[in-house]
């Protein structure tokens, strides 16, 4: 083609004007900490395995949880999910159901049988550790996962401390149990059941091992002084349980009252329902705000017909008869008596009033330090002894099940340093994805996926799990619900709206990268990103 | 063959020869007949394949016709008067582009006042717009241009203007001689665009420049121009060698080689001329005629060289270039820069009035006399100009001047067409 | 709904693409073999949606026809910052002419493309709202009345930006412009002056009209695409913000677009030979307020007394749109 000169131009050469010279500020492509993450105890990268769950590509999805925590199905189960209260999407809908997807992610790998990789390389290095509660076993899987040749001393005659002696059937199936404990052991990992340690030190020292982790959690029921006659029927929540689960079926009779507001209360007054109980009666001081049970759980054992008295203490026990004195709260919060009594009637009473920690193994360990009945550690969930490391129940924390799970990772991230003469630092932080940061409008309208729950009867009829689990499809519709907070999941939005085509598509999984040649600084891609996974920095000029 | 037809008429059948692929209309007197006679064929069936567009103005007829062309296609449009100065913008879009486009003027007086006869004033105003201009001294001269204008167009790749006389010509019954398509056909190739919207080869067309290369775009636009003094006489020649009629050098002389007076024209008036000059060369003076037939590019060496000898040039203007004077003849006087024989302008036959043979013998007469002012509105009622010049004097009236002359003429109202 | 709407939770079909799509149902904007119509290196302002829309259009465009496509581009904004000697940032065959006449340029190119036997190649002709519904009013109403196989496309910025922001017959009442300064007794723009092309196209009865914004990447190409199934005239009209003309941070430009839908002020919907068959939904109604905030050229309507009259009158606009084009029915 004949061209007239400069009228007539070749296509595209306005590439050779490099347009980036414009600009005084750049987008960079940022990794943001989600609010989830952040919650999460077990330090688990929700954000991360959702990632994979979103594209159903849910083997990945669980090895990527599991990098951080070994029991999805467990906590699936008994979690509170502070991640759900930390999540954006709460603030647009609902929270995204992470716990539902774990679950159906630990329930997947169980049925499909999926494994831990094993370690590369042994260290050589032995560790011990006392209790087989979440605590001593997830230090135990990421202790092998690093290497190390790990023993485990459990006192009682199975695994799992108070997963298996504590919640109920109906709340954690023991086949789940049974499965997710298995496969850290199938990673080689000794465990001794029936082997009490009676001296921390000495156990490591006879043993031969470089070091130590203290999981023994917290097990001997608080008491309270309830002036009692000599016929009545007062029983504990941890020996209730824990008798129902050896087999011992405790005999509470047909009116039961259960003296607590914990999680241990309502599970035994849930479990005395099951056990043929008319009436379970949960006695509790203060109001539903300040019951420290999940309102979840309160809301399930409502649901099975426990009656709950608010502000109201046990003042007398007798033989088939309580009674009980009303109280109310004053407006600073603090409890007072009104001198109302009421009697109530009650074949049993139990009390759920939380657990301390038998520390008989620690009395001639140097350099322990206790304070309230649990053991103090630093930063690294090393006692004051050296080589002896602590978590879980018996250290002061929340006294959850993922709490415990996170002092376990932590605690074997720490012993792993320490063994190798090292000092393990976490890696740095980075902010939060905050709510502020996501472009709310390009989400989906999706209602949380509500996990199907047994029917009233068929509860009361035994220990069937109550929350059922989620199928292939609709754990992917709520893994999709979320936001991907501060983290980028290749929506594209960034390559399409720039008005000078200053993105480049990198391909599947490999995300975008900014042609700063072109890119003229106009910030579309940061608002229309909808996560909130590019910054706008200034330019030095 | 020949054949007896209206000038309009004509001309459509010379157009529809060229096998033009899109054509453009739009009404306006006197062009209309022309392309309502190619609407017929398109429709008839006897020129196809084209498009027959009808716009909605003359600014969308001549821009339909800049993108057709733009697409490769040979296109061909007409107007007058109002209508090409409505399309002005585009007259010059398309220049600029380089589009080779065809389009004939019926030449017509521009308002205000509206009028709808003949003068040049439409197609001079155009005279700088780039495109190349030729002028019909008849209705077969304006056959043989459109064919001629076409290859002419197309190898320089630039637009070029037939004006023909409006009425004059293009409501002229005459005999003309319209060649074959087969003669047609070898004389005229298919368009080959120089350049061409086209998905296999993507460009960019009508880039904005600026100060960095203006100048070159204008300096190449006019080198390109001037090539058609070349280009036109060798296709002219060729025309001639296969139709046997010159129709297309920049110049036509007539009895000019011994002449001491030379009157130059363009359009049709040169035929009157050409029958005064005879009168005139019976009664033993040495005059002729010189012409004009491309007013773009102006053929000042040809021009030159026809006037060499003359003792006094008349050139006799169908327009006027109002504050200033005859168009033409200021590019004669360039032609003939350094001679010291007079020039005077004769302004004639504005708004269709008739150019008499009389009147332009009693000028002639004047002029070899050298008694004619510099520049002379021929048949000019004095008496009326003057009555109204004598009222704007006296005091400041309203109105346009020109109603106040007509009154005075004793019209009172008029029908236009 | 134009488009398909793809049940899929996240981010449906609100996101330019998204990783997870089937290939068939994602965006053409999300591919890497998108033709970058117009493509970097242009000189539009930073954040230009007029630029951004072009390219989403043109690039549907190509897409829908197998690369078969030739432009008529108007004069102003677009035509200016895309191809200044030496450079042109346009990939696809494209010609300016002037700033009246891109709808019969384009009349003649489909003229031609039916003559040669080539209708396989698509035309479009394109320009702002001032080449749209001011100067090239006239040659856009002649194609869409002879129907020509012409697809034209408005970028609505709501003023003459390239010359400077001046007023067109597009600009919201109350704006301020270069020639509607924001003084005296009725600050900005005329109320109740201006003219809506759509509208007008619809009254042509031709084959296709319908709106759209930057705002919604797939309502474009599916429109587009549409466009690029029918033949005869059609007309598609996108609202492109103008950070410069309107005063708005250049990182707004897809927000305001969406405000602007949002608020029902700019209606977006679809008509076949002049009947409307659908209309793009309010997803989250906001008051026209939060789409007139953001932007300087209504500063004056928030001023230390709030111009109730003016922001009451784009209010009643929007609530005319919603109830006229359905806005808010599902
Ligand atoms: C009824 C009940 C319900 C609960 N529900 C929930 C819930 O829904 N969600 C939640 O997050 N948390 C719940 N908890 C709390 C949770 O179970 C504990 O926080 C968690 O199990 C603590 O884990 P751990 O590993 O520290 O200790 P544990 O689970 O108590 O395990 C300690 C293990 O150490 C063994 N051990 C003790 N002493 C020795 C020794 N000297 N030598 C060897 N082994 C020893 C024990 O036999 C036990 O197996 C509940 C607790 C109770 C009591
Ligand atoms: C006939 C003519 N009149 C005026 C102009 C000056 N002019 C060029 S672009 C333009 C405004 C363009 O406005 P619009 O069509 O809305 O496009 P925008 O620049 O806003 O994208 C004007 C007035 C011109 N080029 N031609
Ligand atoms: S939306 Fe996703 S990434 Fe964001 S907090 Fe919730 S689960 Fe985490
Ligand atoms: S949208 Fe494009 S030009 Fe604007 S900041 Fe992002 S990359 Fe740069
Ligand atoms: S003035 Fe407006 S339309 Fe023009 S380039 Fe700038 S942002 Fe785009
Ligand atoms: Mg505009």
């Amino acid at each position: 083609m004949e061209k007239p000169f400069a009228i007539t131009l070749d296509p595209g050469t306005s590439l050779s004007n490099h347009t980036g010279s414009w600009r005084t500020e750049r987008p960079v492509y940022v990794h943001r900490l989600p609010p989830c993450n952040n919650g999460c105890p077990a330090g688990e990268d929700i954000q991360g395995w959702l990632f994979h769950a979103e594209s159903g590509d849910y083997e990945k999805a669980w090895h990527k949880l599991t990098e951080n925590n070994p029991f999805p199905a467990i906590v699936g189960r008994v979690c509170y999910h502070p991640c759900e209260s930390a999540c954006n999407r709460g603030q647009i809908d609902e929270a995204v159901s992470i716990h539902a997807v774990e679950r159906f992610l630990g329930d997947e790998a169980i049925k499909k049988n999926w494994a831990f990789p094993l370690p590369v390389q042994k260290s050589g290095k032995r560790v011990l550790i006392v209790g087989a509660g979440p605590s001593g076993l997830t230090a135990a899987y990421h202790l092998a996962c690093l290497g190390h040749d790990v023993e485990i001393h459990e006192a009682g005659p199975m695994a799992g401390g108070m997963l298996r002696f504590g919640i109920p059937q109906y709340r954690l199936p023991r086949d789940i149990l049974d499965a997710e404990v298995k496969r850290i052991l199938d990673m080689g990992v000794t465990l001794h059941l029936n082997r009490k340690v009676e001296n921390a030190l000495t156990a490591m020292q006879e043993g031969g091992f470089d070091a130590v982790f203290l999981a023994i959690g917290a097990h001997i029921a608080k008491r309270a002084y309830i002036p009692a006659g000599a016929a009545a029927h007062v029983l504990n929540a941890v020996n209730v349980l824990h008798d129902l689960e050896t087999g011992e079926k405790p005999l509470l009779g047909r009116r039961v009252v259960v003296y607590g507001g914990g999680n241990s209360a309502i599970d035994v007054a849930r479990t005395a329902k099951r056990l043929g109980a008319d009436e379970a009666v949960i006695v509790y001081r203060r109001t539903r705000d300040a019951m420290p049970a999940h309102p979840s759980e309160v809301h399930e054992a409502e649901a099975e017909g426990v009656l709950i008295r608010w502000l109201t203490t046990i003042t007398q026990a007798e033989e088939g008869e309580l009674t009980i004195e009303k109280m109310c709260m004053d407006d600073d919060g603090s409890l007072q008596p009104t001198g109302e009594f009421e009697t109530l009637q009650a074949d049993s009473l139990v009390l759920a009033l939380g657990q301390d920690v038998d520390l008989g193994l620690l009395e001639h360990v140097p350099g322990i330090e206790i304070e309230g009945g649990v053991v103090k550690v630093g930063e690294n969930m090393m006692t004051g002894c050296e080589g002896v490391f602590a978590g879980g129940d018996m250290v002061p924390s929340e006294r959850t099940v993922t709490v415990g799970i996170g002092h376990g990772k932590l605690a074997a991230r720490n012993i792993h340093a320490w063994l190798n003469g090292e000092t393990w630092v976490h890696p740095p932080r980075p902010a939060i994805a905050t709510l502020d940061r996501i472009n709310r409008w390009y989400y989906s309208e999706a209602p949380k996926v509500v996990q199907p729950e047994l029917d009233a009867v068929r509860r009361m009829n035994g220990f069937e799990e109550v929350v059922q689990g989620l199928n292939a499809d609709n754990a992917l519709f709520e893994a999709r619900r979320c936001l991907s907070c501060g983290n980028c999941f290749e929506c594209d939005n960034c390559y399409g709206v720039c008005p000078d085509n200053a993105v480049k598509k990198l391909g599947p999984g490999k995300g975008f990268e900014f042609d700063y040649d072109f890119c003229k600084g106009c910030g579309i891609c940061v608002a229309e990103c909808p996560c909130g996974a590019i910054d706008m920095v200034p330019e030095d000029i | 063959m020949l054949k007896q037809l209206e000038g309009s008429r004509a001309v459509a059948e010379a157009v529809a020869l060229c096998r033009p692929e899109v054509v453009c209309a739009y009404p306006i007197t006197p062009q209309t007949h022309i392309v309502e006679a190619v609407g017929e064929m398109v429709r008839e069936g006897t020129l196809s394949p084209c498009e027959f567009i009808n716009v909605e103005s003359e600014f969308s007829a001549l821009s339909v016709a800049i993108g057709a062309s733009a697409a490769g296609a040979r296109t061909y449009t007409a107007t007058a008067s109002q209508g090409l100065l409505f399309m002005a913008e585009a007259v010059f879009n398309a220049s600029g582009m380089g589009f080779p486009i065809v389009m004939t003027v019926a030449n017509r007086a521009i308002g205000a006042p509206i009028n709808i006869w003949n003068d040049q004033g439409d197609s001079m105003a155009m005279r700088d717009s780039g495109w190349l201009q030729i002028y019909a001294t008849s209705n077969q001269e304006a056959v043989d241009l459109h064919i001629i204008a076409f290859r002419l167009a197309e190898e320089i790749s630039l637009p070029v203007m037939v004006c023909m006389d409006g009425f004059v010509l293009t409501h002229a019954y005459e005999r003309v001689d319209i060649p074959e398509q087969a003669e047609v056909d070898a004389y005229l190739p298919p368009f080959e665009p120089r350049q061409i919207l086209d998905p296999a080869e993507p460009v960019t067309m009508g880039a904005m420049v600026g100060p960095e290369a203006f100048t070159e775009v204008r300096y190449l636009a006019h080198i390109k121009q001037m090539q058609a003094l070349e280009l036109l006489p060798k296709l002219a020649r060729e025309f001639e060698a296969r139709f046997g009629r010159d129709s297309g050098c920049l110049i036509q002389r007539y009895r000019t080689e011994d002449a001491k007076t030379i009157v130059v024209a363009l359009g049709s008036v040169v035929g009157t001329l050409q029958e005064v000059i005879d009168t005139l060369r019976n009664e033993g003076h040495a005059v002729g005629v010189l012409a004009i037939r491309a007013f773009r590019p102006f053929p000042l060496a040809e021009v030159h060289d026809a006037l060499m000898h003359a003792e006094r040039v008349v050139v006799v203007e169908r327009a006027f270039a109002i504050g200033q004077g005859g168009i033409v003849a200021d590019s004669i006087r360039k032609a003939l820069q350094g001679r010291p024989a007079p020039i005077y302008t004769v302004v004639a036959g504005l708004g269709g009035r008739p150019i008499t043979q009389a009147s332009l013998n009693a000028m002639l007469h004047q002029a070899m006399d050298d008694a004619l002012p510099s520049v002379t509105f021929l048949d000019l009622q004095t008496d009326v100009v003057e009555r109204a010049l004598e009222r704007e004097r006296s005091h400041r009236r309203s109105g346009p001047v020109a109603e106040g002359v007509l009154k005075d003429l004793g019209v009172k109202a008029m029908q236009y067409v | 709904m134009s488009h398909q709407e793809v049940k899929f939770y996240q981010t449906g079909t609100f996101t330019v693409g998204n990783r997870l799509l089937d290939p068939e149902q994602r965006s053409v904007q999300s591919t890497e073999e998108r033709t970058n119509a117009l493509n970097s290196g242009h000189r539009a302002c930073q954040g230009c949606g007029e630029a951004l829309g072009a390219r989403y259009a043109m690039d549907a465009a190509m897409a829908a026809t197998n690369g078969q496509i030739v432009i008529a581009n108007a004069t102003g904004c677009l035509e200016v910052f895309s191809t200044p000697y030496p450079e042109t940032a346009w990939q696809v065959p494209w010609v300016h002419s002037l700033f009246g006449n891109a709808a019969a340029v384009g009349a003649g190119l489909a003229a031609a493309m039916r003559v040669k036997g080539k209708s396989d190649v698509r035309v479009i002709a394109q320009g702002g709202d001032g080449s749209t519904a001011d100067i090239g009013f006239g040659p856009l109403s002649g194609m869409f009345e002879r129907n020509d196989d012409v697809l034209f496309i408005c970028y609505d910025n709501q003023g003459y930006m390239n010359t400077g922001v001046q007023r067109s017959s597009a600009t919201l009442p109350a704006a301020r412009t270069s020639t509607t300064a924001a003084v005296g007794k009725r600050p900005g723009h005329q109320l109740g002056m201006g003219k809506f092309v759509p509208e007008i196209a619809m009254a042509h009865h031709i084959p296709y009209v319908a709106t759209a914004t930057v705002a919604d990447l797939r309502d474009i190409e599916a429109k587009v695409t549409t466009a690029m199934s029918l033949r005869g005239a059609r007309y598609i009209h996108i609202l492109v913000p103008c950070p410069l003309g309107w005063g708005s941070a250049s990182h707004d430009t897809v927000r305001l677009a969406r405000m602007a839908k949002e608020s029902g002020l700019f209606p977006v919907f679809e008509a076949r030979d002049g009947e409307v068959t659908d209309s793009l939904k309010i997803r989250h109604q906001v008051p026209v307020e939060e789409f007139l905030k953001p932007q300087k050229r209504f500063a004056h309507l928030f001023g230390k007394q709030r111009d109730e009259e003016a922001i009451g009158f784009l209010q009643a606009r929007a609530e005319r749109n919603i109830r006229k084009y359905h806005l808010l029915e599902a």
